[in-house]
């Protein structure tokens, strides 16, 4: 593996679209669910082991090869908001289009082409995770944690809350992180053998419930 | 002995019996689980689900079928909650539903609220295949604990396939030793009744269903596929059942009150 190309794909600033996305913590401050470090914590604890799991299960999946169309299908039945649906095929194509400027290859190519309109988001992270050479462990940390520092750095704009604290709710969060990449890539290797049913089906009913009321809002800062 | 747990089976079979009405060539139950014909209105066979004790009890495991034939219709209530109980031993229930449905057929499945009890443990996975052309109507409701009460471990997946194909895959899991923030802001926020209507209906394919918010803590959901899901958190199983009936008029005028 190459250190140094996990650290490209996971920056923040890797040219793929994540940030105009809040994970849903726009819904939730505006619910008044989020109101500080705390709740975002709780917030973000609850996403790594629902939608976190299930998006590094893919992840780890893709990255050690299983058929990318299989997973799009099994996200698209994880993923009941048409809301949620629709922004992880769009960062799925920001995504491809990014790793496919910086990892050329045929992989990401056939992606493109049986997708056109965008796979679900961590199904391309784990293509592109393969292109540059990287394997499931590192797919399932980089989709756990964008689906926690998505939320976090969202929260700081949306709630002025101070970045100092931001960063140390997902620096405490990392060691339950670390578990939950554990049992997304065992999980991966099952689906290796077994296919995409043996995929966690973790559900977190507020963010799917949310989603829906917030991509009808006007006036959103971020687009989910 | 075994003080593991009882086991448990029921099976229902619905065909079309010619006449324009449903047959049930098999209405089988065995241990604390009881089926009842009941009174049919029109062409649909009525299926009351008895515990004939309460449970399932740690320990215990049931399984459920239900195969509605091309054309039959079927209807599956229950006579009342079922309480997700601790066990004598320790350890974790399960519950299986296992669900098939034929081209032309159609099945209601509308059975009363599970209560997860304090201290109980239990799996539930319901799974549901149709046929191109089978429709489906099935309620799920979760309830977390007796009033007042903390709930016990609850963990319910609910797979749909429609020809082979996964249109719904969710599972909640809540309670003591659940996921962390399994009560936090993004997945219940203090809910303690969550459930869920799905409807497929060959006709979505000609007239999809739009997605929406018809009231606070409800949305319509239309999934990949002829399927909408309606999905509801709300404080009490009351508060929720409210909710989700509210919700068939905006997409199927009628639908689960005239079979």
């Amino acid at each position: 593996m190459s250190r140094a190309a996990l650290l490209v794909l996971a920056d923040g600033r890797f040219p793929a679209g994540g940030h105009a996305h809040s994970g849903g913590a726009e819904a939730a401050v505006h619910a008044g669910r989020i109101t500080g470090a705390a709740s975002l914590e709780d917030f973000c604890r609850g996403r790594l082991h629902t939608t976190g799991l299930v998006s590094a299960a893919l992840a780890a999946s893709a990255a050690l090869g299983v058929d990318p169309a299989a997973l799009d299908a099994a996200a698209d039945a994880r993923t009941p908001s048409p809301a949620l649906r629709a922004a992880a095929r769009k960062l799925g194509r920001q995504l491809l289009r990014a790793a496919r400027a910086t990892w050329p290859g045929v992989e990401l190519d056939a992606l493109a082409r049986r997708f056109p309109k965008g796979a679900h988001q961590p199904v391309v992270l784990g293509v592109a995770a393969r292109a540059a050479g990287l394997g499931p462990q590192d797919a399932a940390h980089c989709a756990l944690y964008e689906s926690v520092g998505g939320p976090a750095t969202a929260t700081v704009r949306l709630l002025g809350l101070d970045p100092f604290d931001a960063t140390a709710v997902l620096a405490r969060l990392a060691p339950e992180a670390d578990r939950v990449a554990e049992a997304a890539v065992r999980a991966a290797h099952r689906v290796a053998e077994e296919g995409a049913d043996a995929l966690p089906a973790a559900s977190a009913p507020l963010l799917e419930l949310l989603a829906e009321a917030h991509a009808a809002r006007t006036g959103r800062l971020f687009a989910s | 002995m075994n003080t593991a747990g009882v086991r448990a089976e029921a099976e229902i079979r619905a065909r079309a019996d010619g006449r324009g009405g449903t047959a049930l060539p098999v209405l089988e139950s065995r241990g604390p689980l009881a089926l009842r014909r009941t009174r049919g209105s029109g062409a649909a066979a009525h299926v009351t689900l008895v515990g004939a004790m309460s449970g399932p009890h740690g320990g215990d495991h049931f399984t459920v079928r239900a195969d509605v034939g091309p054309d039959a219709r079927l209807r599956v209530g229950s006579a009342a909650a079922t309480l997700a109980l601790p066990g004598q031993h320790g350890g974790q229930a399960r519950q299986d539903v296992r669900i098939t449905v034929a081209a032309g057929g159609e099945l209601h499945w509308l059975p009363e609220p599970l209560i997860s009890v304090t201290g109980s443990e239990l799996a539930v996975h319901t799974h549901v295949d149709l046929a191109p052309g089978a429709r489906l109507v099935l309620r799920e409701e979760l309830v977390l604990g007796r009033t007042g009460e903390d709930p016990g471990r609850l963990t319910s997946r609910l797979t749909v396939r429609v020809d082979g194909r996964p249109v719904l895959d969710q599972e909640l899991d809540c309670g003591p030793g659940a996921g962390g923030g399994w009560d936090g802001p993004a997945v219940l926020g203090g809910h303690r009744a969550v459930g869920q209507l799905v409807v497929c209906d060959p006709e979505f394919t000609e007239k999809p269903v739009e997605p929406g918010v018809p009231a606070d803590g409800l949305a319509v959901l239309p999934l990949t596929g002829p399927a909408v899901l309606v999905g509801a958190v709300a404080a009490d199983a009351l508060e929720l059942r409210g909710l989700l009936n509210r919700a068939p008029a905006f997409f199927t005028p009628g639908s689960p009150a005239s079979a």
